[in-house]
């Protein structure tokens, strides 16, 4: 047996060189770039902190983090409130129950990507055609194509596709709970609002953090809804900050600066995550 | 439970939620079928003839049977290497976490998930084209290399849920580790293949980044990345895109419609764990 055990190093020594040469070199290659001024191509020399120095004056980068995080915010929250009704609702009694959960989970199976060009669709032609027969002036236009708006058209789309898995998830969780549970709240008087505060919430608390810390880091890296949508516009208004990453670095030009940009990405998607949880985690407990 | 009535209220309510996921998918079939014409007198109707030259005018256009194939041969190699992969890495994790370098090999291998992909994806694009990865080979080798973080989460977690006692009673009779794990643990892991292998197969066939930045070859491109390309020609003409769609989307939803159950349980025991 004693000897036999070097097998199991033979097991794990292959993917964990090659993890780390495609994925931890990758995450150490591009710290030391973002003390560079690379291009991309060609020369370059180290430059020290200038990347990042720069990076918080610049109002386009500013932005990105602006609109990501008002982005990932506000579709957390919709998709977390949508999806737990949802799964509510098919937790209940009722018809059609299996058909209907297929339906909601459709948007999971499908490419964000070619979600988004259909969307971008609706936003450009049909909404704008009904608006009209409505006589809803301000609905008239192509959302997208309104600076201000813009961000609402990826909401939907981000929130239509996303509630799927969480509705699922959700369900998983609300279908732990012994229905025993309810029917001693309602021996009791306890109303419907009152035993899903009391009873249905404090249970599936854990399922709401796995909800909450998943949806935020996902919205956090929104990439495909925008190339599909927006392309970042109009103007700059939607470029999210793996969208600024991609054009700058890949045909900026700016390789260095959106490694570094990369790098305070990172540290905020950490920090954040493990903020989340712990917040999270402590709310489950005292509970 | 059985004395409680149906709820018809609440069921009618969920069904016109549903019509909300279901509206843009009766639109995009609507739309592929009809001439730029009819879509101009209404957009919802239902087609008076089907344009069948939509889809063959896509296929030609967006040389579809080629990157559908491209998708297909993207998505079985990497769903079956992953499974043979991954489950044995986790497998010998699993078994030895009571030492010290196994131990940080765990951590090591689920702390990556805490770096997505945007965030290497400068560096990681220079050196799969200097170690010529900048094909389908290297598309498929990083889905397995990438997925590698979450997957030994998942399979760790099973492994060590099932008894010893079996595998002891293999060595016993003079089996060597790799053919204990071939013909005693990878049968048991069935329930938790399905999970990974599905979760996989959505990812390899629905993403769009990696091949976006990996591939650079017209004929080595994946559906998703296709209909991207061909944006620019699709906006003339959207009976032409929506037919170009409808393809790329079909072939997961056929799917989905023979192995619904099998989908959601298994994408539910993978978030659940």
């Amino acid at each position: 047996m004693a000897k036999q055990s070097k097998v199991y190093y033979w097991m794990v020594l292959p993917a964990f060189l090659i993890f780390f040469i495609f994925h931890t070199v990758p995450v150490f290659q591009g710290m030391i770039y973002s003390f560079t001024n690379y291009k991309g191509y060609g020369d370059f020399n180290f430059v020290g902190f200038k990347n990042y120095v720069n990076l918080f004056k610049d109002q386009r980068i500013l932005a990105s983090y602006g609109f990501t995080f008002k982005f990932a915010i506000v579709s957390t929250i919709l998709v977390n409130i949508i999806s737990l009704a949802i799964a509510l609702g098919l937790n209940a009694k009722i018809k059609f129950q299996h058909t209907l959960r297929a339906v909601f989970f459709v948007p999971n199976i499908l490419s964000v990507l070619i979600v988004g060009f259909i969307f971008n669709y609706l936003f450009a032609f049909f909404i704008p055609q009904i608006a009209e027969q409505l006589n809803i002036t301000s609905l008239t236009q192509n959302i997208l194509g309104n600076p201000d708006l813009a961000w609402i058209g990826i909401v939907i789309v981000a929130v239509w596709q996303a509630v799927a898995f969480n509705t699922i998830l959700y369900l998983a969780g609300l279908q732990t709970i012994p229905t025993e549970l309810y029917e001693a709240a309602s021996l009791d008087g306890a109303g419907k609002w009152k035993s899903f505060l009391h009873i249905t919430f404090p249970l599936i608390a854990s399922f709401f953090t796995i909800n909450m810390v998943l949806a935020m880091k996902n919205f956090l890296m929104v990439f495909d809804h925008i190339i599909a949508m927006t392309n970042g516009g109009p103007g700059q208004s939607t470029e999210a900050i793996s969208v600024l990453i991609y054009k700058g670095g890949f045909s900026g030009g700016e390789f260095a600066y959106q490694s570094a940009n990369s790098v305070i990405y990172f540290i905020l998607i950490v920090v954040i995550s493990v903020l989340q949880i712990k917040f999270l985690q402590k709310r489950e407990v005292d509970m | 439970m059985e004395s409680k009535k149906v709820n018809w209220p609440l069921t009618i309510l969920l069904i016109c939620c549903s019509l909300v996921i279901l509206f843009p998918l009766y639109l995009t079939v609507v739309t592929a079928f009809k001439s730029p014409d009819e879509m101009s007198r209404s957009l919802l109707s239902l087609p008076n003839t089907l344009r069948w030259e939509n889809f063959t005018e896509a296929i030609r256009l967006t040389n579809f049977f080629q990157s559908i194939k491209n998708s297909f041969i993207v998505t079985v190699f990497t769903v079956a290497l992953t499974l043979l992969t991954n489950s044995m890495v986790a497998y010998a994790i699993a078994r030895n976490m009571h030492k010290r370098f196994f131990k940080f090999l765990y951590y090591y291998f689920v702390s990556a998930m805490f770096v997505p992909f945007p965030i290497i994806m400068l560096p990681v694009v220079k050196q799969t084209s200097l170690f010529g990865l900048n094909n389908m080979t290297g598309l498929i080798f990083l889905y397995i290399v990438y997925g590698l973080a979450f997957n030994i989460f998942i399979y760790v977690g099973y492994i060590r849920s099932i008894p010893k006692s079996l595998e002891e009673a293999a060595y016993v009779d003079g089996a060597s580790i790799w053919t204990v794990f071939w013909k005693v643990i990878f049968p048991l892991l069935s329930p938790i293949n399905a999970t990974v292998g599905i979760l996989t197969c959505l990812w390899a066939w629905n993403d769009f980044m990696l091949p976006l930045v990996i591939l650079s070859d017209r004929d080595s491109m994946t559906l998703p990345l296709v209909q991207y390309v061909f944006q620019s020609q699709f906006t003339t003409n959207y009976n032409l895109a929506f037919a170009s769609y409808l393809m790329a989307l079909s072939p997961m939803v056929l799917v989905y419609v023979i192995a619904q159950k099998w989908i959601i349980s298994g994408v539910t025991k993978g978030a659940v764990k």
